[in-house]
């Protein structure tokens, strides 16, 4: 029992972290209707940004911690407005297909800028905020798993609250829905656009600095496998279903871990996608996502 | 349809007599070079050709190796070099990847027509480059330790010792020094290196009734090892043995440390690196790992390596730099036995090395290529690793 309550723990923290990674997929795609594939490497930027601030700051300290998490999220956001203004605003009219493989080229840029840049060798993340274990019965928690889950539910509530109850949110919906009628009634897209990118880059930065904690060996190519985990707990939850993700991403790591935990832990990933695959068989359009028709 | 590929095939053949052309080529060139070296003041340097690890995950090994190569190679022309030639190292990188070993030991083949390759740390991209050296029929010195690599063909050589050595001294220090009876292993298991250290230790610890209760596995890259160490965990083992690279070692003991595992960690030569220290802190007390080389030993020839090395490059040399070191030496020895730079004649003379005194430990090759030499145990203490015990072969 208590080996299954600690897995379900290990789980959770691991999709908390996906599904903030997930989030920006998402966001992404219910405006834009596109994949940014360079999301992942904004993820590893975030990450990076981190690390370079985390010298500046003493080490285990809570303000510390809080300054280097909130400016790799400012870093990270004006990075993807700039990467959204100068390279895919410009075939905003194209085809999708377009956008969709540029999107990749941004994504290798990143990674191999990255290499040149930080280097290829795998870094490590220095302790920005004070660690502790704590014992529940026979339970280990670890602070940064409280902090990852904290942070990934204050976050997420944050998320819902812009979408939802602000006026910015209102315009982000609305261009969503129809970005031409949006326009008709005084939504500035471009404002909408970039804020959309900026707040998802975010996201992905706190999710590097989140993973990077917890894992404290990092390197310019580390976004490639949780950005595509992510993408499929995107996916999973239902792509451009704010909710959904968060729950694609929770699930994938909660399944993730037990299997890994099992005497199949070489097939881990293959198990997950194929759970991935026997629901969207029976869901196509993810587990919270609404199924449309392509308007024509 | 056909004729593209009647123009591969064409292609292919081109390529395969090329190799031919180079070897002959290469056996003819000793003779022109001697010439030029009577005539001429300055002789025609001999080439070796090194890759390595120099960027990517395990650049540290490779970026050592590189620096003890360089060395080794100033030594060896300080001294007049070899046969009255000065030795010319040409060194590839390999990134750290699969695939690219085989790039990078064709060019130094094929274009540099280097005599003799000298790499790699890694078993598994040792395991790429060693049937090329093979069929080219050059001469290649490892640094790695699973058995398969020699056995690729006579022209491989190594200078580290072997798997199942190393494997049954940690099963045998983990039972005879720390008492363990019930053992766990943790495998990485895309590395070749890794997994046959398991199989290895894992035939000691049954041999010995202590058996290993769990045995789970991770792959290369991974982060997160929560899932398999909480099933450890649960198996209530004594030592958890952990075959792999320092790039994962560290988290894998450090995510140990914060489940609340606290037993003893033991890991293979894999574990050597700076980002193991940096990675794991003070969750590594109580860790051990078995290498081919301790800064602490009282080898002379160890002692003026490290005291050399830490003068020209200021920081200390690892197994790896010692391993890249000493592949110099034994190739210069066998080119200077052999009176000749001809691949063939070095081979059959780096097959005889005996007594060589290398700069980690005795260099003497046996029958099957391979080496006997001490291993050093070492244990994590107050901020490093310190040598516990040599056990020797």
């Amino acid at each position: 029992m208590s080996e299954f309550l600690q897995q379900l723990l290990n789980g959770l923290s691991l999709g908390a972290i996906y599904a903030l990674i997930a989030l920006g997929y998402t966001m992404v795609y219910g405006v834009l209707r596109f994949i940014n594939f360079a999301h992942s490497d904004v993820f590893m930027v975030g990450a990076f940004i981190g690390y370079y601030l985390g010298k500046l700051v003493p080490e285990g300290t809570l303000w510390g911690g809080l300054l280097v998490l909130s400016g790799a999220m400012i870093g990270c956001a004006l990075l993807g407005i700039f990467i959204e203004r100068v390279v895919y605003r410009p075939l905003r009219h194209g085809p999708t297909l377009n956008v969709l493989i540029t999107a990749i080229g941004v994504s290798l840029l990143l990674e191999y800028t990255g290499q040149i840049v930080f280097g290829a060798a795998p870094r490590t993340f220095p302790q920005i905020f004070p660690t502790a274990n704590y014992h529940v019965g026979s339970l280990t928690i670890s602070s940064n798993q409280v902090f990852v889950i904290g942070v990934a539910i204050l976050l997420m509530i944050a998320l819902q609250l812009i979408v939802f109850k602000t006026k910015i949110g209102t315009a982000m919906r609305a261009v969503s829905l129809n970005p031409k009628a949006a326009q008709l009634v005084g939504v500035n897209n471009n404002v909408v656009i970039s804020f959309t990118f900026g707040l998802g880059s975010a996201l992905a930065a706190a999710g590097g600095i989140l993973y990077a904690m917890n894992y404290p060996s990092i390197d310019p190519l580390m976004g490639v496998m949780p950005g595509l985990k992510a993408f499929v707990a995107a996916i999973l939850g239902g792509i451009g279903n704010i909710p959904g993700a968060a729950l694609g991403g929770l699930l994938l790591g909660t399944v993730e871990t037990f299997i890994g935990g099992s005497q199949f832990s070489t097939y881990k990933d293959a198990i997950a996608f194929a759970i991935l695959i026997v629901i969207l068989l029976f869901k196509p359009a993810g587990l919270l996502g609404k199924f449309t028709i392509e308007k024509v | 349809m056909i004729a593209p590929r009647l123009q591969v095939l064409r292609y292919l053949r081109f390529v395969k007599n090329a190799g031919f052309w180079f070897a002959a080529a290469l056996a003819a060139t000793p003779c022109a070079s001697v010439a030029t070296a009577a005539a001429a003041p300055e002789p025609e340097p001999i080439k070796i050709g090194v890759y390595a690890s120099l960027t990517g995950k395990e650049a540290v090994w490779g970026q050592s190796a590189e620096k003890a190569t360089r060395l080794a190679v100033d030594d060896v022309n300080a001294a007049g070099g070899v046969l009255g030639r000065p030795i010319l190292a040409i060194i590839e990188d390999n990134q750290s990847k699969p695939g690219e070993s085989v790039t990078a030991v064709r060019k130094l083949i094929s274009r540099d027509k280097v005599i003799a390759i000298l790499g790699e740390a890694s078993s598994g991209r040792s395991l790429e480059a060693a049937p090329i050296c093979q069929q080219a029929r050059i001469p290649m010195i490892s640094g790695g330790s699973n058995p398969k690599v020699t056995q690729v063909g006579n022209f491989i050589f190594r200078t580290h010792f072997i798997d199942p050595f190393q494997g049954t001294v940690m099963s045998r220090f983990a039972r005879e020094k720390l008492g363990a009876q019930r053992l766990a292993l943790l495998t990485e298991v895309t590395n070749a290196y890794a997994v046959g250290l398991a199989k290895y230790f894992s035939a000691d610890a049954a041999a010995h009734q202590t058996p290993i209760l769990v045995d789970q596995k991770y792959s290369a890259g991974e982060r997160d090892f929560k899932a398999q160490l909480t099933a450890i965990k649960a198996a209530n083992v004594d030592a958890l043995f952990v075959p792999g690279y320092y790039t994962e070692a560290g988290l894998i003991v450090a995510q140990a440390r914060e489940l609340g595992l606290n037993l003893p960690v033991l890991g293979g030569d894999g574990w050597e690196g700076p980002q193991l220290l940096a990675i794991g802190g003070l969750a590594l007390r109580d860790t051990y790992y078995c290498n081919n080389f301790s800064s602490e030993s009282d080898v002379p020839e160890t002692r003026r390596f490290i005291a050399r090395y830490q003068a020209r490059f200021q920081s200390m040399p690892g197994g790896t730099a010692a391993d890249a070191y000493d592949a110099v030496l034994m190739l210069t020895d066998a080119i200077k036995r052999a009176g000749s730079t001809e691949p063939e004649k070095i081979r059959a003379a780096l097959a005889t090395t005996r007594g060589l005194r290398g700069v980690g430990g005795p260099l003497n090759v046996d029958a099957n290529r391979d080496q006997l030499k001490p291993a050093y145990i070492l244990g994590y203490n107050s901020g490093d690793y310190h040598l516990v015990q040599v056990i020797q072969p």
